[in-house]
């Protein structure tokens, strides 16, 4: 008996007592994923909905993107979830099918004396900036021209970033990345980066409480974390020239003007050209082998997500996610029959 | 028939211990060389750690394990001196089991705890309170100014020496108070019937007497610091950058390698360098353990 099987031995005695007296319900099908942490809300609420309604049990872990790209390789899981996409030579590589699965955005949040929720106006070149270290004052006049009406004081700004790898801090600089060809040069993209400027605290907790408690801090989170923990976000200039504050519609337009033809559906929603589009928004990704060892939990797998993209996008909307356009999640279906057949 | 069975059940035991601690040494080499051959002996000393470009040097972990650690040593040391010389000199006798057995607690409490209470209650006092007022004070100082300048964040690499300093604080306090009762009363006496002062018995006679296992212990407490994990994490900044301010972020091995292991991949250049620096922590380890037995087999010579 290998590990896995003792495992999941061990994973159905404890489902037992839950089982049994729904009858019908014991022959179960169980899937394992494990992955990404951005994703985990949505994915655990959408397991416990799915379980109801499909009979499918799903055991997500999020471990992180990079740890569950390993499971999915080494086919410990039955899918792997990561933030970052996969190129499709990678793909190819380790035989994974790659599809999004729903979007979240990202938020600046700041903590100066004196400016509110959704006040302070920012552009991307001066995000960059100020992460690149190259401005270190709330009242820099390249700030106050962008802000007239507010009283901004002469502090020291405190960048803050995600100390732990994170597909949170992949979309952030992909962003800063985007609008500032010198963070593109010199820093790049990835989960984590060498940072020129500011301190590390980890996991988005640890961003928002460092934000929280030093003057003149900016950091960023995700949009859910953001709302839930009442912090004080900013609005930035997006593409177009117009300043966005972050909504459901700003995200939601920002998703509508994504291209999603690209292989492997790695769409890139940062700085979309759309009016009122947020500029940092990201979709957060599935692997799931093209040689499944097991077809039948393969067949669950997309079930379960067939299932989430037809019932799921109030729970996710619940969540401060943004369920994918439903061209889209066409397009993720005939990748699947294209993929294993009906 | 039972004393063969003994006998090599007790052998196994320490084979057990010795096998096992090799085969992690060999295991974390190995996993490592990746990373030694791609960068050589650079690996130790470069301070660069860039995961874009796939550049990886252990030269900022390196020093930040360094500093922090010894500045939590002597912010321990003296402390927990008193501490031991207060319970066994000083305290009335009513007090010194409560206050013994407070000082044993604080090595009970998970270090995880140690970090939350230094990222939301130590770090923003320090931030607030202490480091502005040292950075316009003795940070406008000529030549040692440059260890206290910089943004008053309270993480930082002096933070995270003080939440260690607390954390190693009772092993060492403990160690010198067990030795220091160990000393005969017929000595500290004979020296107080000469006239000598509490603190001239202290510093001759009870010192000199329990001056190998009091090193013992700063020892151990030093082997404690270089390896913490939890605690130090929430609290130095995590920048892998080196900062002239020991009010600056900074980065250990071990919050290092907590951090980014879970974003690496198998066969990637970046998961070689988490297990090299690995490697040279457990190097790190052992000379402290090394250095410590020398000073010890001295100090027995003379």
């Amino acid at each position: 008996m290998n590990r896995r099987t003792l495992l999941a031995a061990g994973a159905s005695l404890a489902a037992l007592p839950l089982i049994l007296p729904r009858g019908a319900a014991a022959q179960a099908a169980q899937i394992t994923g494990a992955g990404a942490t951005f994703p985990n809300p949505v994915y655990q609420k959408w397991a416990e909905a799915a379980r109801a309604a499909t009979g499918i049990q799903v055991n997500y872990q999020s471990v992180g993107s990079g740890a569950g790209i390993n499971q999915i390789r080494n086919r410990t899981v039955d899918f792997g979830a990561t933030d970052a996409p996969l190129k499709p030579e990678q793909l190819a590589e380790a035989n994974l099918l790659q599809f999004p699965t729903v979007m979240g955005s990202l938020v600046a949040i700041v903590n100066i004396p004196g400016i509110e929720n959704e006040q302070l106006r920012l552009t991307g070149e001066l995000l960059a900036d100020i992460y690149l270290g190259k401005i270190t004052r709330w009242n820099d006049p390249r700030i106050v021209d962008l802000n007239r009406g507010l009283t901004l004081p002469n502090l020291a700004i405190a960048p803050a970033y995600r100390a732990d790898g994170s597909g949170t801090t992949f979309v952030w600089v992909s962003y800063l990345a985007a609008v500032s060809p010198e963070w593109k040069e010199k820093v790049g993209v990835g989960t984590s980066v060498r940072f020129p400027a500011g301190t590390g605290a980890r996991g988005n907790e640890g961003v928002a409480g460092t934000v929280r408690q030093v003057r003149g801090a900016i950091g960023y989170v995700e949009n859910a974390y953001a709302i839930t923990n009442r912090l004080v976000t900013t609005q930035i200039r997006n593409k177009a020239g117009n300043f966005v504050k972050p909504s459901h519609e700003s995200f939601t337009a920002a998703a509508a003007a994504a291209d999603w033809s690209v292989p492997g559906f790695a769409a890139n929603i940062v700085d979309t050209p759309g009016p009122d589009a947020w500029p940092i928004v990201a979709p957060t990704f599935i692997l799931l082998p093209t040689n499944p060892t097991d077809p039948a939990r393969s067949a669950n797998v997309r079930r379960f997500f067939d299932w989430a993209f037809a019932n799921g996008d109030a729970l996710a909307k619940e969540l401060e996610y943004i369920p994918l356009p439903q061209a889209t999640k066409d397009a993720v279906r005939g990748a699947w029959r294209n993929q294993f057949g009906a | 028939m039972g004393d063969v069975i003994f006998e090599w059940a007790c052998k196994g035991a320490g084979l057990f211990v010795l096998v096992l601690l090799g085969a992690i040494i060999v295991e974390l080499f190995i996993a490592g060389l990746p990373a030694f051959r791609a960068f050589g002996l650079a690996f130790i000393t470069s301070a660069d750690w860039d995961p874009v470009q796939e550049v990886f040097g252990a030269g900022v972990s390196i020093y930040g394990t360094l500093v922090t650690s010894i500045l939590a040593i002597l912010l321990a040391v003296p402390l927990a001196f008193g501490v031991a010389f207060f319970l066994t000199e000083l305290a009335p006798p009513w007090m010194r089991r409560p206050v013994g057995t407070a000082v044993e607690l604080l090595a009970a409490v998970p270090s995880i705890i140690y970090g939350m209470w230094g990222f939301f209650i130590i770090a923003p006092a320090f931030g607030t309170y202490i480091q502005p007022t040292i950075i316009d004070t003795v940070g406008e100082l000529p030549v040692i100014g440059a260890l206290f300048q910089g943004p008053p964040f309270g993480t930082g690499l002096f933070t995270a020496a003080f939440i260690l300093a607390i954390m190693i604080l009772p092993f060492i306090a403990a160690t010198m108070r067990d030795v220091f009762e160990q000393v005969p009363p017929v000595y500290k006496e004979s020296a107080y019937g000469l006239g000598a002062t509490t603190w001239e018995v202290m510093k001759g006679v009870v010192l000199p007497y329990t001056r190998i296992s009091v090193v013992g212990g700063v020892m151990l407490g030093l082997g404690r610091a270089l390896g913490e994990t939890m605690a130090v994490t929430f609290v130095i900044g995590n920048a892998n950058r080196i900062s002239s301010s020991l009010f600056g972020p900074g980065n250990t091995i071990a919050s290092l390698v907590a951090l980014e292991f879970g974003e690496s991949e198998i066969g990637s250049l970046k998961l070689a360098s988490l297990l090299a620096l690995g490697f040279i922590l457990f190097v790190l380890s052992f000379i402290v353990l090394a250095i410590s037995r020398w000073l010890l087999r001295s100090r027995l010579k003379a």
